[in-house]
């Protein structure tokens, strides 16, 4: 395999800074793309980091530092920029990095399209930050947005101005950019696989990448009819949508917005859950226990996803509660079974612990919490009793936020070798690792129990009941110690992409195929790609030969009736491609 | 076509009916998701219509106005004319499909001529209405779904113009021609939405 080393940094020779920031400008390749996404969104959620710091240092005491005004502000841009601007991108940036190579193809399906959804998703993400300069500040209606906080009713002492309306149109056009994505991904998949990559030998990661894909080509756009009937009614309508007074209802909004915003929740963890398939079988040395019933469940999340929106909405009196409630309970089992196989994966394996595996690790164990929560508010008794209060914030980050977190973050740790052509440092790895650990777990468990013990959410001051005073000023103090981790993130990354040690083109003996070119990969991704039998084409390659007459290799590599031994007739679009 | 030089080819009945024989292109698998998040797009309009609707005593217009200027007949004549341009749509990709480029093109104008008269007509319907956008959810939901459809309509009407003009330029024969098949496909999608949109809006939600 030739070494294509410094392809990635430029194709030009003696390019200067101007030709490289040209390059990039106007680049369509997916890998440049991924790691355009990688730094914006890294970016958005240092920001939005630093508003939840300070949310964190107003509500560390009673009595107030900022203004309730402000403080809404801080809080609607902390869940918008965290969850539009990072955690949503953050997928994307390593679904577009990694997917097209771990499935052998040159390229994105559609690479203009590629770069068109980039360009659209940065310009969205920066006309919602830009708010803050606008007249009466930023949306301040929560990230959930609902009316009639969001119109001019003529009752509500301060309207939202025109920063309300940039967030709308801002997340109109993050929504276009994510169907646009979505379309490419699936393509992708659909048609650009390598000779013999079927669709049970695709990695995990690239399962959820499609499933994601499907879940947001079929929810984005149901979000982005919301979001338009909330800028008409703001602007010519005169709340006929969503203003009770002018004919409308607020619940309408909240059916649409959660019809997408549910579904969103997956979007975000199903990415971190399929890093967190491949790393676990990297790192345990062993396949993936049950793929196919990895595969199904993630299907079965995927559908599921699509019927419980209205749990969302169990106090307003408006959804029919047995169904949603049954429907939200179902969820968890294809979770469990996820779960449970992540285990049975470790159980026995030749477990090794780089910074990649503890984050993995650290995600079971923070989604487990997260997950057991969601089973509480799925039940409607629960739920009418923990509504709006600093349980549910505890739940959704420990799921969607932290756990999702930690999954991109072990991405981090695990493609960029691949992407940089050099190690993480380790050892400030291992600092990172357990001051978030740390630091997370301190903040969010002590807020399920301020929420059990009645504190609302989304208050920017509160009276001193016993304990209280004393469990926020541990969940500020968790707060800077996870973001005393990220600093030593910060650190790490660039660290590293000065004076890392080099990496080689297969740094962790990992199966997939992105691991079967140099790193960082030329342009092309592939000047050859090895026999693809199995879901673990390199381990194959590896270990195929030795293990040939070993009568467990069948068991241990296939899965599938054939246990990968045999290849199997390439289908015949596979022909017509190769 | 050289599809007999393949020996053992299978025909798909429904996929040969869209796309021929020829295996789906990237471009075609791309338009077709794409429609797909167009689809749930018009559903959400349209979950607001049916759900704001459910509640009559708000519905009609605010001023007083009546819901449709006089009678039905000049909806109902566009969105027939409308409906059948999927005819000459698809026989422009069957026949480009053949090689035949002139009878492409001859059907897409056709196609161009009645969308853009749509279009005025449209024009024509938003001009005589008794009510603004800001009276009530009817009004309000009037404009927003007929404006919304109407954006697709030039935008498909831009698309079809544009691949009339690559005809021209002597673009697609019997191999080429996925951009006529997606034009063709994403024509048939804004027909078939101004059915669940017209129908509902004008004749069933009294």
């Amino acid at each position: 395999m030739a070494t294509l080393a410094g392809a990635q940094t430029s194709t030009y020779a003696g390019a200067n800074a101007w030709r490289v920031i040209l390059e990039w400008l106007t680049t369509v390749d997916h890998k440049k793309i991924g790691i355009m996404y990688l730094w914006t969104a890294g970016a958005f959620g240092l920001v939005g980091m630093a508003f939840s710091l300070v949310m964190r240092t107003e509500l560390a005491q009673t009595g107030t530092i900022i203004s309730a005004e402000t403080y809404n502000s801080i809080f609607t841009m902390h869940g918008s920029v965290m969850i539009f601007l990072f955690l949503l991108p953050i997928g994307a940036a390593f679904m577009n990095y990694s997917m097209p190579l771990q499935i052998g193809a040159l390229d994105m399906a559609f690479p203009r399209i590629n770069a068109l959804s980039f360009w659209i998703f940065l310009f969205g993400g920066v006309l919602i930050t830009l708010s803050f300069a606008a007249e009466g500040g930023t949306a301040s209606a929560g990230w959930t947005a609902y009316p009639p906080v969001t119109l001019d009713t003529g009752n509500n002492a301060e309207p939202p101005g025109a920063g309300m309306d940039m967030w709308l149109v801002g997340v109109i056009l993050l929504g276009q950019a994510s169907i646009f994505g979505s379309v490419n991904f699936l393509v992708t998949i659909f048609k650009m696989r390598a000779p013999g990559m079927t669709m049970w030998r695709l990695p995990l990661f690239t399962w959820t990448t499609l499933v994601t894909g499907l879940l947001i080509l079929l929810s984005t756009p149901v979000l982005a009819a919301a979001l338009v009937l909330g800028f008409i009614d703001r602007n010519g309508a005169g709340g006929a949508f969503f203003d009770p007074a002018a004919g409308g209802q607020p619940l309408l909004w909240q059916n649409l917005f959660w019809f997408y915003s549910h579904p969103a929740v997956y979007i975000m963890i199903l990415p971190a859950m399929g890093i967190v398939s491949d790393v676990f079988g990297v790192f345990t040395r062993r396949p993936v226990f049950g793929y196919r019933s990895m595969v199904l469940a993630l299907i079965a999340i995927g559908l599921l996803g699509f019927i419980v929106w209205a749990h969302h909405m169990f106090t307003t009196g408006g959804v029919f509660l047995p169904f949603f409630m049954g429907a939200t309970f179902l969820i968890a089992v294809p979770t469990g079974v996820k779960m449970f196989n992540w285990i049975a994966t470790m159980w026995r394996g030749s477990n090794i612990f780089p910074t990649a595996m503890l984050f993995s690790v650290g995600f079971l164990m923070l989604f487990l919490i997260g997950g057991i929560t969601g089973v509480f508010h799925a039940a409607v008794p629960v739920d009418f009793a923990l509504h709006d209060t600093y349980f549910v914030v505890g739940h959704f980050h420990y799921t969607m936020s932290i756990a999702a977190t930690f999954g991109f973050l072990a991405g981090c740790y695990y493609w960029f070798p691949k992407m940089f052509g050099k190690f993480m440092n380790e050892g400030l790895g291992k600092l990172h690792f357990w001051l978030v650990f740390i630091g997370v777990n301190l903040i969010f468990f002590t807020q399920l129990l301020l929420g059990l013990d009645g504190m609302p959410r989304r208050i920017n001051d509160y009276v001193d009941n016993p304990g209280w005073e004393l469990m926020n000023m541990l969940t500020t103090i968790g707060a800077f110690v996870s973001a005393a981790g990220m600093m030593v993130f910060l650190y790490n990354v660039f660290y590293s992409l000065k004076w890392g040690e080099r990496a080689g083109s297969d740094p962790w003996e990992g199966t997939t195929l992105e691991w079967a070119t140099t790193s960082p990969p030329p342009a092309h991704n592939f000047d050859s790609l090895p026999e693809i039998r199995s879901e673990r084409p390199l381990f194959d390659l590896r270990f195929g030969e030795r293990l040939q007459d070993d009568p467990h290799y069948h068991v241990n590599n296939g899965h599938n009736g054939n246990g990968g031994r045999r290849a199997r007739q390439p289908s015949a679009s596979a022909r017509e491609e190769g | 076509m050289a599809a007999s030089a393949i020996p053992h080819k299978r025909v798909h009945p429904v996929r040969s009916f869209l796309v021929g024989d020829e295996p789906m292109t990237t471009g075609l698998w791309g338009i077709i998701f794409f429609i797909f998040s167009e689809i749930m797009f018009f559903a959400g309009l349209i979950a607001a219509m049916l759900a704001l609707h459910s509640d009559t005593l708000l519905w009609e217009p605010t001023n007083g106005a009546h819901r449709v200027e006089g009678d039905h007949v000049l909806p109902i004549l566009f969105t027939v004319l409308l409906v059948s341009t999927s005819i000459p749509m698809q026989f422009a990709a069957f026949a480009i499909r053949k090689g035949n480029r002139k009878a492409m093109l001859i059907n897409m104008a056709i196609v161009l001529v009645v969308g853009t008269a749509f279009i005025i007509n449209q024009y024509f319907e938003w001009s005589h209405a008794g009510f603004g956008i800001s009276d009530g959810p009817y009004a309000a939901t009037f404009y927003t779904l007929t404006g919304f459809h109407g954006a697709h309509v030039i935008g498909g009407l831009v698309f079809i113009f544009a691949q009339w003009l690559r005809g021209l330029l002597g673009h697609f024969d019997a191999k080429r021609n996925t951009a006529i098949e997606a034009a063709t496909l994403y024509w048939h999608f804004v027909g078939f939405v101004w059915l669940l949109v017209i129908f509902p809006l004008v004749f069933f939600l009294s």
